[in-house]
């Protein structure tokens, strides 16, 4: 009985805070209940389920705060858990950083739960793995993958009158397709809300297209190249990005967003003009929760317009010290694209590199973002826009930044792993050495 | 798991409390409570209670693990504490086989009635998953122990010294690196307790008491003018070890070289006073020019080439495919083993697993499936030799009982195949450091953990250092910046050339080896004495943004 409705967790998070006796306090109750399988070889490896519920207390005297958590729930253990964080909030040092509680917010419901997800069982796990491992088998090739879904609630009180409630579910599901003589590979990932939307058949046939495709891949000198990025190569990169978009690292003069001197960047040209993102909770493709850590309503927020840095994320703690509205930072990013699809942006190429995604990426210069990594299941040489041949892995030592700064085109944005993000048209890609790796 | 890399950011100066999908359900607890253990005959009639329920709804052999995860950290930045935390994670997890398939389910209810509910859906699960296995799961023999017991051998529990105490330690390391114009400082300390306990049909009932610790500190400076900025980590170790870590012993410090290197004790006061210097250094080195050079290699950085190049290549689930979706796969397939003569590295290059190392991160009595622990060879004189293994695999190497290399982070994860300690052996003499520089025409001597990556196969990989000095015909002349070596390992390995003797010999480790779906975290040391590699292709790192 993990998945509590929202009236339920409000009930024992009023019971809770009644037995508060600090100056605020706040508690926050969560739970989960999901399941997965896994197979590789062309079988089911492991599969289990999880159900966990926990409940947290934060009470604070001045600005000193304790925190205690429980995962029971009769009446004597929440006054245990209560007194606890009093007790632990009397021992511990003053945070300089405390921020008095937010009062009573109205926050718009979400549209992140779906019945038919939540309804998932072993069964319908089971079933759609026999469905992907059915093309590998058919094709002659070797299936790995992983299936999972979860259902969660999270929720929080605080004594000021705050509360938030929000349900979530989520199906995410990724195969690699790899031929007997391991000389090719394939891959596929997806996530989405609704189940019904996941289409585990087309997408394992992607993968083991790609298996059969990329074969026999030749060696291309390393070089600057055109590369056209799938999105979920582009997600890989800029993700590691996005965390940089934070005002206080940047104010501080230790992130990319630095400015010589002293300052952010913010209002600074720092992307080609076609560059555009945006965060928005209730992207009906990407739907994430209205709240924020800080107890703050998530909004649609622009962070890039027309290439120019226009919001920094903003903590409560550092708005207020830099006289500024807090600005959370939103899970929904969507990078606008055009109309284009990637077979588009491949016809369009005169000689160029396809990547379907990289791997294992880490940074090597945090002062310019500098990255490296590689690329991974399936590369191919495009030239006169058609796709000539597969060609052996990359190491690339390229910063997303100037990678953005050297768009030619963008495709039309689909849901990834971490955004909507389009496939991506790029000129002076750096690959700096080939791997044997398939 | 990108989602999450999301939340991280959304995260960032807030508190843990109200954010939504948080994935972490540790509960945070008293010291008090952390140093209270379950009672044992409790946790064996938990135990029982999932054995019996598992084998009376069809289950051929079920395990089960009730684990307590106790953590806690100390985190400070300049001159205030940041986070004080105690974390307990309970509950139990029930892995069965049924039908010739696994099944797993786990729970942190832990009444009786829930713990035989969650071993019978373990049961269904296998049941389910049957219909889609070709070849039934063949688990190697293994002997049950009775109730036997397991502790890491320490002199001070973490958990017992004073909070207070601790932060002491870090506001004076943080005080020194201020003094030394460092503009920020952070600095901790992470401690890990854990609890298992585990028990199965095939008659053991192991409990174990498994210790762990990790200071951390980077000191950061900026330049004003040019708005450049370097840090300099700790070149400690996470250390299977209590609190004596932490502290100094003359005799198990390194000196005479241009950093003073630990053995099993770590004087973090003293290694934040030399890091302080460095960073400014580091803002004043010179760019290096691409090119081979000699590359001398301490501890402190060799140990996550060894991870990376060595240990995961030779884990024999990446070897089958099982990890080819995530983690990958291994060059080192099955043929290169049988021919008993794939020339892995040179005749320097012994490398063995080890999952009883005092001090180490991965020294455990028993694993996750109940077998006791041993130590064996993986890279003979430069042969592949052997691989690593658990009781659903022996069989493919024509072993009859598993190397006890199976793990899970938690309760409600499902144990699999983690690698042991992967340590590269000293030499048989007294080399030192200063015999690895003495003959090196043009060199890099490197120290500590940086920037890593290599490919799903492990072929290439490119790795940077804390600190990188030139050696100019035997002599170290100054520091490097911008320099990352990239090579591939058969390469790399063979162009090993020396090491230095049993005297310099240490454990470096990770917290942190991400492998499996979903993603486990686990904690292994590899050890090593200073080593060199010749020849080695460097590139120059350095970027500019316009």
């Amino acid at each position: 009985m993990a998945i509590l409705s929202k009236e339920e967790a409000q009930a024992i998070l009023k019971k809770v805070l009644s037995y508060s006796k600090a100056e605020s306090c706040e508690v926050s109750l969560n739970g989960s209940n999901g399941g997965n399988i896994r197979y590789a070889r062309n079988a089911v490896s492991t599969a289990g389920q999880i159900n966990v519920m926990s409940l947290s207390v934060n009470s604070t005297f001045g600005k000193k705060t304790g925190s205690a958590s429980i995962n029971e729930f009769d009446d004597a253990s929440l006054k245990k858990v209560v007194s606890r964080a009093e007790e632990l909030a009397m021992l511990a040092p003053e945070n300089p950083e405390f921020m008095p509680l937010l009062g009573a917010q109205t926050f718009p419901e979400s549209a992140t739960f779906n019945a038919t997800t939540a309804a998932m069982t072993p069964d319908t796990r089971a079933e759609m793995v026999g469905k992907s491992l059915s093309i590998a088998k058919a094709a002659g090739l070797d299936a790995a993958g992983f299936l999972e879904n979860s259902t969660r609630f999270n929720s929080v009180m605080n004594s000021k009158g705050l509360f938030a409630y929000n349900k979530s579910s989520n199906v995410s599901f990724s195969v690699t397709i790899r031929n007997k003589e391991g000389t090719g590979s394939g891959y596929v990932e997806q996530d989405f809300n609704d189940l019904n939307k996941m289409d585990v058949l087309a997408l394992s046939k992607i993968a083991a297209s790609k298996a059969t495709g990329s074969a026999g891949a030749k060696a291309i000198e390393p070089g600057k190249y055109t590369v056209i990025l799938e999105p979920l190569a582009a997600s890989d990169i800029l993700s590691n990005m996005f965390r940089g978009f934070d005002a206080r690292s940047a104010d501080e003069g230790r992130s990319f967003m630095s400015k010589k001197g002293g300052g952010t960047r913010l209002g600074e040209q720092l992307f080609s003009q076609n560059v555009n993102i945006y965060s928005d909770p209730m992207n009906p493709e990407l739907p994430s929760a209205t709240w924020s850590g800080d107890g703050l309503t998530l909004k649609k927020t622009q962070w890039v317009e027309k290439g120019i840095v226009k919001n920094l994320s903003y903590s409560r703690f550092w708005a207020e010290k830099k006289g500024v509205e807090p600005i959370p930072f939103s899970r929904s990013i969507v990078i606008e694209g055009g109309t284009q699809s990637l077979q588009d942006l491949i016809k369009s190429t005169e000689k160029g590199i396809l990547v379907t995604r990289f791997w294992y990426i880490r940074s090597v210069d945090p002062q310019t973002l500098l990255l490296t990594g590689l690329t991974r299941d399936g590369t191919f040489y495009i030239e006169n826009g058609e796709i000539k041949f597969p060609i052996k892995n990359f190491r690339f030592n390229e910063s997303p930044i100037i990678m953005l700064n050297n768009v030619e085109a963008l495709g039309k944005p689909v849901r990834t792993g971490s955004g909507m993000i389009p496939p991506m048209k790029i000129k002076d890609f750096t690959f700096s050495s080939l791997s044997d790796a398939i | 798991m990108r989602r999450r890399d999301f939340l991280y950011t959304a995260s960032l100066g807030v508190g843990a409390t109200m954010l939504p999908s948080l994935d972490t359900f540790g509960r945070l607890i008293t010291v008090e409570e952390a140093l209270t253990p379950i009672d044992v005959k409790l946790k064996k009639q938990m135990a029982d209670v999932a054995l019996n329920s598992a084998k009376s709804k069809g289950a051929s052999y079920a395990d089960v693990r009730i684990g307590r995860y106790l953590n806690q950290v100390v985190a400070t930045r300049d001159s205030r504490v940041e986070n004080v935390a105690n974390s307990e994670s309970y509950g139990i997890g029930v892995r069965v086989l049924a039908n010739g398939s696994w099944g797993f389910a786990a729970t942190n209810n832990m009444d009786n009635d829930s713990i035989a509910k969650t071993a019978e859906l373990a049961v269904a699960i296998a049941k389910g998953n049957s219909k889609l296995m070709s070849d039934p799961v063949q688990l190697a023999p293994q002997k049950g122990y009775g109730e036997v017991s397991w502790k890491t051998p320490l002199e001070t529990n973490a958990f017992e010294v004073p909070i207070p105490q601790k932060i002491d330690l870090l506001l004076n390391v943080n005080s020194e690196a201020l003094k030394g114009g460092a503009k920020y400082v952070n600095s901790s300390i992470f401690m890990v307790n854990e609890q298992k306990y585990f028990a199965s049909t095939d008659g053991s009932y192991v409990d174990q008491d498994i210790h762990r610790i990790w200071p951390n500190f980077t000191v950061t400076k900026i330049d004003a003018a040019s708005g450049k900025f370097e840090t300099r980590n700790a070149l400690s170790s996470p250390m299977g070890m209590g609190y004596e870590y932490l502290t100094p012993k003359e005799e198990e410090k390194i000196k005479g070289g241009p950093v003073t290197m630990y053995k099993k004790r770590y004087d973090m006061f003293e290694d934040v006073k030399e890091a302080t210097i460095h960073v400014s250094e580091k803002l004043k080195a010179k760019p290096i020019t691409a090119g081979k050079y000699d590359l001398v290699l301490d501890p402190s950085h060799l140990f996550l080439t060894i991870h990376e190049s060595v240990g995961h290549p030779t884990e024999l689930d990446r070897v089958l495919g099982y990890e080819a979706n995530f983690a990958g796969t291994s060059f080192l397939t099955l043929d290169k083993w049988e021919s008993k003569k794939f020339n892995f590295g040179s005749d320097q290059v012994d490398i063995i697993a080890d999952k009883m190392e005092v001090g180490s991160l991965g020294a455990v009595g028993y694993d996750d499936e109940g077998v006791k622990c041993g130590k064996w060879d993986i890279i003979k004189k430069g042969i592949l030799v052997n691989y690593q293994t658990i009781r659903d695999q022996a069989h493919i190497l024509g072993l009859k009982e598993s190397q006890g290399c199976c793990y899970a982070d938690s309760w409600d994860s499902i144990q699999f195949q983690r690698m042991p300690n992967v340590s590269l052996a000293p030499d048989n003499t007294e080399l030192t450091a200063a015999d690895m520089v003495k003959d090196v025409e043009r060199g890099i001597y490197m120290f500590g953990r940086n920037s890593y990556s290599i490919d799903q196969q492990r072929y290439n990989f490119q790795f940077s250092a804390q600190l990188a000095y030139e050696i100019k015909d035997g002599k170290i002349v100054g520091m490097f910046k911008d320099a990352a070596y990239q090579s591939n390992t058969q390469e790399f390995w063979n162009a090993c050339v020396k090491r230095c003797g049993k005297n310099d010999y240490r454990l470096g480790g990770t917290f942190s080896d991400g492998k499996g779906q979903p993603s486990q975290a686990s904690a292994v040391s590899h050890g090593s004495a200073t080593t060199r590699f010749n020849g080695v292709k460097v590139i120059n790192t350095g970027s500019k943004l316009g």
